[in-house]
């Protein structure tokens, strides 16, 4: 039981990153139709600018708002020099443009800064448990899950309660529609973008806390969490996006716990094996998105 | 107010409109009839910049509108609601009046929400449903009154009776008569011609892209040459 308790902890710390990874990624492809596989490129990004910072002395207080800030900009910037020239096209143009970004992004780094693993200092705290009864909790998990549940009730309180949000639902539901009424296309993709930003900047901070370090091909890992996550939720929906990342980041604490050691390192072999089950007897995701097809 | 001259709008290879000229002044109510695939729905379309026109212009108030974005035609009074109404089904009734109005500052929007629920009280009624549970003739009511929350100067139809028992296409032309009745300028396409010939000052026949006849109600009802070829009499 307290296995299972400290089992339930971990993963819903894990989860938290990946539900934020995975919103980014849903919110985006709510109003696009776009699979964001360069989503993890903002932490790429990221990354570099905390290896700069960090390594200039700069607190994590400080570099924390220049992530997130990094992030959104990141967003708006790829949103412009890429994805707005080939705005409706076709869904495989779309994800073809956005396995381009990645690479491109990836190469820049490789190419202008280093092949090699940049490492910068992590704050002290992040290795910090502290007890409650036998429960072992990292003061790490606690912030993350406690940032994320203000984050999903503040991104909740945008897309449920402000014109914006009224908006972006709109133009998800029918795009051509929401413009006939008067929502500028422009305003509501890059607010999207914008938003996807933010939410990565958020999990790309603790991402790099935990991780301590980049390479170029930093961002492969948050995307593919954020993406599959995305898929396990049923795409588009951005209840499934929160969810299938906490059913992700469950499912990987919970194999590796419970897995013999012999197998315990191909737990993400079994994570995939697991999705590819889901997928078989709910092709449509956890939550069925009504209108993900767009006429 | 409107001026469409020589539009052309084609489909990769075919031309679904073909030099469509057509105009509508301040306060009239004109009708667009003809049979399935005459190119109404793209006439509206390439007005209201869902289509880009191939060739020819549209003019709104003397300025060249050809090819704008619908979000900017919106905000210049050019409002269209779309071929089988289009209702965002997963929100609800007021947010789907509230996206209608999301050109208009906070205050307006909110008498405007005022003013659509005294004019469709079944709207009011179900303000806080999914309006995917609306039936068809509730649809057609959430469909109007969300583009007559952007206070258009030119409200465009397409098909507004379309798919409604005969009781509920009496509601739609009732509608029309209303609006007609307060000044508005509006442009109809219609299957039903005989009803909209009844209502509209004007009217164009459109058949296989172009435009084949103009005129007054009254004219246009007596031109039995045309009615036989698409309506089969009456458009049921």
């Amino acid at each position: 039981m307290t296995e299972l308790l400290q089992n339930l902890i971990d993963g819903l710390g894990r989860g938290s990153i990946y539900a934020l990874l995975a919103l980014g990624v849903a919110v985006i492809f709510g109003v696009m139709h776009l699979l964001n596989f360069a989503h993890g490129e903002l932490i790429t990004v990221s990354g570099y600018v905390a290896f700069w910072t960090i390594s200039e002395g700069w607190s994590w207080y400080l570099v924390t708002p220049i992530i997130i800030g990094t992030a959104i900009v990141t967003s708006l910037v790829i949103e412009r020099v890429a994805f707005s020239r080939v705005r409706g096209s076709s869904d495989f143009t779309l994800l073809l443009t956005s396995f381009g970004v990645h690479f491109v992004v990836s190469a820049i780094f490789l190419l202008y800064v280093s092949a090699s693993v940049k490492t910068f200092s992590r704050p002290r705290w992040v290795t910090n448990t502290y007890s409650i009864g036998s429960l072992h909790i990292e003061v790490f998990d606690t912030v993350v899950i406690g940032v994320t549940l203000v984050t999903l009730l503040a991104t909740s309180w945008l897309v449920q309660r402000t014109m914006f949000g009224l908006a972006l639902r709109a133009a998800a539901a029918d795009f051509d529609t929401a413009r006939l009424m008067g929502v500028r296309s422009d305003t509501v993709i890059r607010g999207a973008f914008a938003l996807s930003g933010l939410l990565a900047g958020i999990a790309g901070v603790f991402w790099l806390m935990r991780a301590g370090n980049t390479v170029p091909s930093a961002g492969i890992a948050p995307m593919l969490k954020g993406v599959l996550a995305a898929l396990i939720g049923g795409l588009g929906s951005l209840r499934g996006a929160v969810l299938g990342g906490f059913v992700l980041g469950l499912a990987e604490v919970l194999l590796r716990s419970r897995l013999p050691d012999s197998v315990a390192s191909l737990t993400e072999g079994f994570v995939f094996l697991l999705i590819a089950l889901l997928f078989i007897f709910r092709p449509q995701g956890l939550i069925r998105v009504a209108h993900a097809e767009r006429v | 107010m409107l001026e469409v001259s020589r539009l052309t709008t084609r489909y990769g290879a075919i031309s679904a409109l073909r030099d469509a000229d057509l105009h509508v002044g301040s306060g009239e109510v004109v009708g667009l009839i003809g049979p399935n695939g005459a190119g109404k729905t793209t006439l509206l379309g390439s007005i209201a910049g869902l289509l880009s026109p191939a060739a020819g212009s549209v003019t709104f108030d003397g300025t060249d509108i050809t090819g704008n974005s619908p979000e900017k035609l919106l905000r210049l009074g050019v409002a269209l609601v779309p071929e089988h109404r289009r209702i965002f089904g997963d929100l609800t009734v007021e947010e789907n009046l509230k996206i209608g109005g999301i050109t208009q500052s906070r205050d307006e929007r909110a008498e405007l929400l005022h003013e659509m629920g005294e004019r469709f009280p079944v709207l009011r009624e179900k303000r806080t449903v999914a309006a995917g549970y609306l039936s068809g003739g509730e649809s057609q009511q959430l469909a109007i009154a969300r583009a007559l929350m952007s206070k258009p100067r030119l409200l465009m139809m397409d098909e507004p009776s379309l798919g409604l028992a005969p009781v509920l296409v009496d509601v739609v032309f009732e509608l029309i008569e209303t609006l007609r009745s307060q000044g508005r300028t509006l442009l109809v396409v219609e299957q039903n011609a005989t009803r909209m010939l009844e209502v509209a000052d004007r009217a164009y026949v459109l058949r296989s892209g172009e435009v084949v006849a103009e005129g007054t109600g009254a004219e246009l009802r007596e031109r039995a040459d045309l009615f036989d070829t698409f309506v089969g009499g009456n458009g049921q």
